[in-house]
């Protein structure tokens, strides 16, 4: 999913590249308020961690393989603020040593994957593993995230190169998205079995991502949700008026259901917005979408159970702080 | 370090390693701009960036084999979005600017990520003022990096010693693991830094 130069129009990049500097911006903010010094250089390795396990290639369907992003992963066990930092240091060292992903769509790479994918997968993981308590939730949440953010940021990766004129939405959405709901079902496999061999054998790692993540403090995350907010409002929802043709809707509606919960996190914004995806000739495809999001659910739910032990599936009550 | 053949000829002297930093990095971020802002359709202009770079990259002294490989490497990144710019009308044309560009693009940042080290990238990163917490973890990540490259390298290399079958159910489980244990080796790994970083007198 790194864009390359050349492909991101001038106009875009620059927008991208304020939306995703703000995002570095408040992340760089809030660590150097509330990380400890302790875990700073955690940041660099965990960086280096994410590089090495992006090389790590995974088989997809049809001879082809796709390879771990880590956004939730880097989420889940660090935090959002610390995530993003760690995700954009892969970016940005990407850029300059391997030239892997452009320097002009750098902007755009760190929106998708590091602002879009972990900080809208953390909003999805976090919603989730609320409602369903201990180690199996916390997996239930992160796969069904891993995967939602690796098809949300494909989305947005659509979005920008259409915005920019070089690829049509009609064929860069059902492309993009297509694809990546394939990849996204292993980013989630791998997520969770590096989530729960990790949180089994260190306990305290777990800890210690539950007082990074910012519960206290709503600011950064309403920042996050702004700046999500008006990349997909730019680059996605001027595509998602005109509808491209009936194949694609499936998808499409797969999509918004991600976005609902972006939303979640930022109350204020959602008046504003409808969703284009209700409508009465849209209502099959919906629910095609709907059952699509279920499908992956329940394949996250089977997962946990596998890698959860039963034991530790109902938490002890220090567990749950 | 085995990995670190992936950024082997930064650190060779030649004219254009010699050039600051400051100047390749404006330099290439100037000619991909332009690069960028060429209106589609205007494909003969791409020949002035394209002797640019084949001039800097004999002036470089790094084998062009080596510059050819890795080009080759990352080309199917932009031929894989050029090749859905087909399907629209005047495709075929837009696809074949949308590749010499992108083609163009990649050989500029080839040719400035192998004359230049990281370490001066940071450097001029830490006089444009980027955050120092920024430029702490790009620098601990550069470092390390290649080290977790081969320790993930040496796991693959112990487990194909240890196992005889090639099963695809457990492969997903193996990937996992393997990236879990890179994990938990990452993070003691850091605690080990911190107190070398605290005896060094950081902060």
């Amino acid at each position: 999913m790194h864009i390359p130069d050349g492909f991101v129009d001038a106009r875009t990049a620059i927008a991208t590249g304020i939306l995703s500097a703000a995002g570095l911006g408040v992340a760089l903010a809030h660590a150097r308020k509330h990380l400890p010094p302790r875990r700073v250089p955690l940041l660099g390795l965990a960086a280096a961690f994410v590089f090495a396990a992006q090389m790590l290639n995974f088989p997809v369907a049809g001879g082809t393989s796709g390879h771990l992003i880590g956004a939730v992963l880097a989420a889940a066990l660090l935090g959002p603020s610390a995530a993003v930092i760690v995700l954009s240091a892969v970016l940005i060292v990407q850029c300059f040593v391997f030239a892997d992903g452009g320097i002009t769509a750098l902007g755009a790479n760190i929106l998708n994957m590091g602002l879009i994918g972990g900080v809208g997968g953390w909003a999805v993981y976090a919603a989730i593993s609320r409602v369903i308590k201990g180690l199996f939730g916390r997996i239930v949440a992160a796969t069904f995230a891993a995967w939602c953010s690796t098809v949300l940021a494909s989305i947005a990766c659509a979005g920008e190169l259409a915005t920019s004129h070089t690829v049509p939405w009609s064929t860069a959405f059902p492309a993009m998205a297509g694809v990546h709901m394939l990849i996204g079902i292993g980013e989630g496999v791998i997520t969770a079995i590096v989530l729960s061999a990790v949180w089994q054998a260190r306990p305290e790692l777990s800890n210690e991502a539950a007082m990074s993540a910012p519960s206290g403090t709503y600011k950064p995350l309403l920042a996050y949700g702004t700046l999500i907010a008006l990349g997909l409002a730019l680059f996605v929802s001027p595509f998602a008026c005109p509808w491209p043709d009936g194949l694609d809707k499936a998808a499409e509606t797969l999509g918004f259901k991600d976005k609902e919960s972006e939303q979640r996190a930022i109350p204020a914004l959602v008046p504003e917005y409808k969703m284009p995806g209700i409508s009465s000739e849209g209502l099959a495809t919906s629910i095609a979408g709907v059952t699509g999001t279920l499908v992956v659910f329940g394949l996250a739910w089977g997962l946990a159970r596998v890698l959860v032990p039963r034991k530790s599936q109902t938490p002890p009550p220090s567990d749950l702080a | 370090m085995h990995s670190q053949h992936l950024d082997r000829y930064s650190g060779i002297k030649s004219p254009i390693h010699g050039l600051s930093a400051a100047v390749k990095l404006t330099a290439a971020i100037a000619m991909i701009l332009a690069m960028v802002a060429l209106p589609i359709g205007q494909a003969p202009y791409l020949a002035v960036p394209a002797l640019i770079l084949v001039a800097a990259g004999l002036l470089s002294r790094i084998p062009p084999r080596y510059l050819l490989r890795r080009l080759l490497l990352l080309e199917p990144l932009a031929v894989g979005i050029a090749v859905m710019a087909v399907f629209q009308p005047g495709g075929v044309r837009l696809m074949v600017f949308l590749v010499a560009r992108g083609t163009l693009c990649l050989a500029t940042m080839i040719l400035l990520s192998s004359t230049t080290s990281f370490s001066e990238i940071l450097r001029v990163f830490k006089t444009l003022r980027v955050p120092a917490l920024l430029v702490t973890t790009l620098a601990l990540m550069y470092r390390y990096m290649f080290v977790l490259a081969d320790e993930s390298h040496r796991m693959r290399r112990a487990r194909m010693a240890r196992t005889f079958t090639r099963d695809r159910r457990r492969q997903w489980r193996i990937l996992g693991t393997v990236a879990s244990q890179l994990f938990i080796r990452a993070s003691e790994r850091a605690e080990r830094v911190y107190a070398a970083m605290c005896a060094r007198g950081w902060q």
